[in-house]
């Protein structure tokens, strides 16, 4: 006589190991007041291009760094070193993703001390970084003007997951017949109320609001910080 | 394509629970949102490859496949949502405010033989 399969109640996140090194790298944030910014989008939407100009003018004003995730190549790093800022790459080989480990252990010995911000540059996929928090304060997603309107309604998980949606490569737009309001629609669709700003790394157009926002919302956080250690 | 590292974790911790219970894994039951970023259908073939070779080998996938589950503000009631390209409630259509379910990657329960 054969028994019954018996069935036993797990009931395990998946991705816990995951989820707490994300966890213990964002007290460690917080303790030490680092601002941190990851950057989701497809390949080619301008993330690199975003992240030189963005270091570039931070740079002048506050201490900052950026982590940077590529498959292959170590180009991104060296492009973004240019701006002055302390750049470190982490070249994932086969994997589509960054994880909270990975930073975790690109961060082992060369996290600059009194850092202001850190920007970590995921590699170039909307699907798979949905699934991985970094331990980041803030997680953008970029979506260029070239790549059609309809993005956010493709990829739901990535666009629900960020915190600010940033329209690049703007000075494309007319050029490309750019529908401004069904970018807004699809968005809403997907993350009704994110925030979204347009930009464009080559004019400049709208970095001026872009780095307003960041350096609004880095006070921000330190000041929740320090009220809730009071 | 991060489910063939997904299905390791499942095979990793169900290879544990079994150990520990002295019994063999016949079914592992996952629980995927819409929201979690993880394809169904990937996760199904990536499990067949993580599993050769290991104590799970033989043992069959069960995805329950979990809505996107929004607190409408308006109606005051949880609503499940149709789609997750479409946060409005679907009685009233008031766009989503709270979002209480559909980010799930969980592993639920094992079906283990003596």
């Amino acid at each position: 006589m054969t028994r019954e399969p018996r069935i036993v109640e797990v009931r395990r996140n998946i991705l816990r190991k995951n989820d707490l090194a994300a966890r213990e790298l964002r007290e460690r944030f917080r303790g030490a007041g680092v601002f941190v910014v990851s950057l989701v989008s497809s390949p080619g939407s301008g993330k690199t291009a975003f992240l030189e100009r963005t270091l570039a003018s931070l740079g002048a004003r506050f201490k900052v760094a950026a982590l940077v995730g590529d498959l292959a190549t170590e180009n991104d790093a060296a492009r973004l070193a240019r701006s002055g800022a302390l750049v470190r790459q982490i070249v994932t080989g086969a994997v589509c993703h960054l994880e909270a480990e990975m930073v975790r252990s690109a961060l082992e010995g060369w996290m600059p001390p009194a850092l202001d911000f850190l920007f970590v540059e995921n590699v170039g996929n909307l699907v798979c970084p949905a699934s991985y928090d970094l331990g980041e304060s803030l997680r953008l997603v970029l979506l260029s003007v070239t790549e059609g309107e309809d993005k956010p309604l493709k990829y739901p998980p990535i666009f629900h997951g960020a915190d600010l949606a940033v329209i690049t490569k703007c000075d494309l737009a007319e050029a490309v017949g750019f529908d401004w309001q069904a970018a807004a629609r699809s968005v809403e669709a997907v993350h009704p109320g994110l925030p979204v700003l347009r930009v464009s790394a080559k004019t400049g157009a709208g970095m001026a609001e872009w780095l307003a926002v960041c350096a609004r919302l880095r006070a921000e956080a330190i000041s929740a910080a320090s009220s809730a250690a009071s | 394509m991060h489910e063939l590292s997904i299905a390791l974790s499942i095979v990793e911790m169900a290879e544990e629970r079994a150990e520990w219970m002295e019994a063999r894994v016949a079914a592992v039951r996952v629980r995927i949102g819409p929201l979690s970023g993880v394809v169904p259908e990937a996760l199904a073939s990536a499990f067949d490859m993580a599993i050769e070779g290991t104590a799970l080998a033989g043992a069959r996938l069960v995805i329950e496949e979990s809505p996107v589950v929004i607190l409408c503000a308006r109606c005051g009631e949880r609503r499940p949502l149709p789609s997750a390209s479409d946060f409005r409630c679907p009685v009233c259509g008031a766009p989503a405010s709270e979002v209480v379910g559909g980010a799930e990657l969980l592993v639920t329960a094992l079906e283990v033989n003596p």
